[in-house]
């Protein structure tokens, strides 16, 4: 007997009780011993006996039961495509030097010159014919069949260009082998172009060779995403540790780290603490501490300590899969940029065509003689020459290579419009709360003015009074207080004064603390203190005050802190000559402190929240091409109203959804950043498009002979075909250069 | 003008007449299509063009029978979707369209078209 173990999808599974039926159903299957069926994963895992079970039978058992299983599914296929793609890589590798060995023999043979050196053998006719038909119907296959089912379709390629050109310098050349006297006849020297032909196929399959592995470096970005996904992941079940495959976590385990691992899904740390490293996420180089209650990202890396942490998300709801499912979205998006090519590659082949008959025609008609061969060569040539690839590879391999580089940067672009737009910016818009600012107030000075009493003690007092506060700023004090370790003292009488602050008995003094009102309404006199407390005021900070026995004891000045990479983040948005405006709902005064620290003076203070959409679009009108960054969540209106929305990395369905670029690192260096690798994304399309233009605009007429009245220049086919092969090489090539580019 | 010329050149114009008409004269087989639709892919994607409704989920199936490389991905650059086509593989995408209009589609090199039209 043969045990295998094997999972696979179940599409259908809406109830736990469809768990059952499944399990039910698949155990009935002679040979299957047994069988867990996950409701969160939607999978199915069986061990069974491989000689006696089917995949059919195993499908037929969940269709019966009225679900459907996708038995063999994604990652076996990823890897046979992969083994495809080799093997394909391999086979066109073998042509490529067959044909260009048979070629350059025949070619020795042929060529003026070089003839007279070759053995008499390669100089006969049939034996150029002999070696030059392999090369024509066996490695130009592939371009054969392409035309011929194009041709059914109406439709003209690449490979329809390819196997004109080539075909009538073959058919020519067996002409001029079978019927020398005739072409003598008419005045033309009888000379076959087997080595054309066969060097033409040759250079263009290595052409295509070289172009299919450029093609595959674009796609790395998504690739290496897909590879950061942990296999497996450690559960504690039922007091056990067990490892399973990642895909049969379920929502609510709890998984153990240890150090030097991979985090397999997303979760909340309960025990341990450890230090992360979350670049390949967010490319922040740091690690980052993280303790108990902290969220932890599926597929980073726990650096030093052991934790154990609660799974919340899974499978496609985690933060990588997001990321992953967002950069292929915008690798598949259009630019905009790209339509004018889209139009002119979809008329470009037909009319090469015309052009290409009509290049006989005149050279036939006002040539020089022999006007055939000349017609005939220069018709090849047109037909070789143009390079409808070029144009259509030059747009999406910079956008797929640009995206990917953003994703390795924690720069999330939705689609190929967002990359386009960002280069046009010149006005940002920066929401204060939580984009520039931490959004957490934090205490920043603590002034005791009775010099008896230490800051410590102050921090004690304030700390101790407003535990049983609800407001943001006990919360920024208590929290201050822990972290220097003091010990809270007990509270009689609390009461919050609203408006005012509040006030309680400690040790069984009566303190108050709170605003300038509370100290009035108290008749405490603040006066010795009132320059450090406007000094303070006037730096945007909220002062509080402490009061015992109709006395000030002291201040404790309590802000939001500016972001670390705010300062260095705007500063290279000047650089780029970017105007930075602050929107907040803060007060002027406040506003204001914090613009000054920050470089910033166009401020827009004490606007609403349902307000920001509004200022976004003033701005616009002003000519402005606008961008609004912010935290996503009650920002959303005016991030969407932005030209570019640039959301700081929530990770929050909302921001992604209402942003054209989502900042996963949550570094405002990387807003300048999106817009400077924007910048470089467009000048790779920009200098594609104008290579792949420019290339077919110019050289087709050569090919066609305009240069010849002037300067007898004429292209032969062969050099033709390296330009050709040279010209999609390029393109691509350019766009992978933008991964060498620095961003930041 | 000689006799060989005159021929060339009534041959040329016919030639160019003919590859317009062939080509770039053809009409559009609109294949108006509920619920699911599938897509031969083989030198061209057949049926060429479809029409769905707005506001619904069409699936659409592809199913590559040409080894061309420039075929192996589909391009539904306004749907945001980009799927590699493994020889002889059905793959099934969904679209919902919220907008009527045309959407054309394309291989990875822009060489083969197709049309959706949301009505």
């Amino acid at each position: 007997m043969e045990q295998n173990k094997k999972t696979f999808s179940i599409k259908g599974m809406h109830c736990a009780s469809c768990v059952g039926i499944i399990e039910g159903s698949l155990k009935k299957v002679d040979g299957v011993s047994e069988v867990i069926v996950n409701l969160a994963t939607e999978k199915a895992t069986i061990v069974y006996d491989g000689t006696k079970v089917t995949d059919e039978k195993l499908s037929s058992a969940v269709s019966n039961v009225g679900y459907q299983a996708l038995i063999n599914e994604e990652i076996k296929t990823e890897d046979e495509e992969q083994k495809e793609k080799q093997k394909e890589l391999r086979s066109l590798r073998t042509k490529v030097i067959i044909s260009l060995i048979l070629g350059g023999l025949i070619l020795w043979g042929a060529f003026p010159g070089l003839m007279k050196t070759a053995p008499m053998i390669l100089q006969n006719f049939w034996v150029q014919l002999l070696l030059a038909t392999p090369v024509q119907f066996w490695a130009g296959f592939a371009f054969y069949r392409a035309a011929i089912s194009a041709i059914k379709h109406r439709t003209a390629n690449m490979d329809t260009l390819v196997v004109i050109g080539t075909t009538v310098a073959y058919g020519y050349s067996v002409f001029v082998t079978i019927f020398p006297q005739i072409v003598t006849k008419i005045g033309i020297e009888p000379m076959p172009y087997f080595d054309t032909t066969a060097i033409i196929i040759g250079l263009i399959l290595l052409g295509r060779y070289f172009e299919a592995k450029a093609k595959a470096g674009t796609s790395e970005a998504i690739k290496k995403l897909i590879g950061l996904q942990a296999k497996t992941a450690r559960v504690l079940r039922d007091n056990k540790e067990i490892d399973i495959p990642i895909n049969e976590v379920i929502i609510g385990d709890i998984i153990r780290v240890r150090p030097g691992e991979k985090i397999p899904v997303d979760g909340i740390i309960v025990l341990g603490e450890s230090s992360i490293d979350e670049s390949m996420i967010t490319g922040e180089s740091m690690p980052i501490d993280k303790t108990s209650g902290d969220t932890v990202v599926g597929a980073t890396m726990n650096k030093t300590g052991t934790f154990t942490f609660k799974a919340t998300k899974i499978g496609q709801e985690t933060m990588l899969a997001q990321i992953i499912k967002l950069v292929q979205e915008a690798q598949g998006s259009k630019a905009p940029i790209q339509r004018l090519a889209d139009l002119v590659s979809s008329y470009f082949v037909p009319v090469v065509i015309m052009l290409a008959i009509l290049t006989f025609a005149i050279w036939y008609i006002f040539g020089p003689t022999p006007t055939l061969l000349f017609a005939i060569l220069n018709t090849v040539a047109v037909l070789i020459i143009a390079c409808p690839c070029a144009m259509g590879l030059a747009t999406p391999t910079a956008i797929m290579v640009g995206t990917g580089k953003g994703a390795e940067h924690g720069i999330l672009i939705k689609d190929a419009e967002s990359l386009e737009i960002a280069h046009k910016i010149n006005t940002i818009i920066f929401d204060k709360t939580g984009t520039l600012t931490k959004g957490k107030p934090e205490v920043t000075d603590i002034i005791p003015i009775d010099k008896s009493v230490s800051s410590d003690e102050l921090l004690k007092l304030a700390g101790s009074i407003e535990q049983g506060s609800e407001h943001s700023l006990a919360e920024a004090i208590v929290k201050e207080a822990e972290n220097k370790k003091l010990v809270l003292s007990k509270v009689e009488k609390f009461q919050a004064i609203p408006g005012h602050g509040v006030e309680g008995i400690i040790g069984g003094k009566r303190i108050v603390f709170g605003n300038k009102r509370l100290m009035d309404k108290e008749n405490i006199n603040i006066n010795n203190a009132l320059n450090e407390i406007s000094e303070m005021e006037n730096n945007g900070k909220t002062v509080m005050m402490i009061g015992t026995n109709n006395k000030l004891v002291g201040l404790i000045a309590v802000a939001d802190i500016i972001k670390e990479s705010a300062q260095e983040g705007l500063i290279a948005l000047q650089k780029l000559g970017i105007e930075v405006v602050m929107i907040t709902g803060d007060n002027q005064r406040t506003a204001k402190a914090i613009g000054q620290k920050l470089g910033i003076t166009r401020i827009l203070a004490e606007v609403l929240p349902d307000q920001k959409e509004i200022e976004v679009r003033k701005i616009q009108a002003e000519g402005k091409v606008v961008a609004m960054v912010g935290d996503g969540i009650n920002d959303a209106p005016a991030l969407a109203a932005a030209d570019v929305g640039i959301a700081m990395g929530t990770g929050t369905d909302v921001a992604i959804e209402a942003a054209d670029i989502t900042l996963i690192n949550k570094d405002l260096r990387s807003v300048a950043a999106a817009i400077v690798l924007s910048k470089k994304t467009m000048r790779t399309i920009r200098l594609n498009l104008f290579w792949a233009f420019g290339y077919n605009v110019i050289l087709i007429p050569v090919a066609m002979g305009a240069l010849y009245p002037l300067f007898h220049i004429l292209l032969s086919p062969i050099f033709a075909s390296v330009a050709m092969a040279t010209s999609s090489i390029s393109v691509v090539g350019n766009s992978l250069l933008l991964k060498k580019k620095k961003i930041v | 003008m000689n006799i060989d010329q005159t021929i060339v050149t009534i041959v040329s114009l016919l030639g160019i007449g003919f590859t317009y008409w062939f080509f770039l004269a053809k009409k559009d087989n609109k294949v108006k299509v509920s619920g699911s639709v599938d897509i031969i892919v083989d030198g061209g994607y057949s049926p060429e063009v479809i029409s769905i409704p707005k506001g619904k989920t069409t699936q659409i199936t592809f199913l590559r029978k040409d080894p061309t490389a420039c075929l192996e991905e589909v391009i539904l650059g306004d749907f945001k979707i980009k799927r590699q086509l493994p020889l002889n593989k059905r793959v099934t995408i969904d679209i919902s369209p919220t907008k009527i209009g045309e959407f054309t589609y394309s291989c990875s090199m822009g060489m083969y078209h197709g049309k959706i039209i949301v009505e």
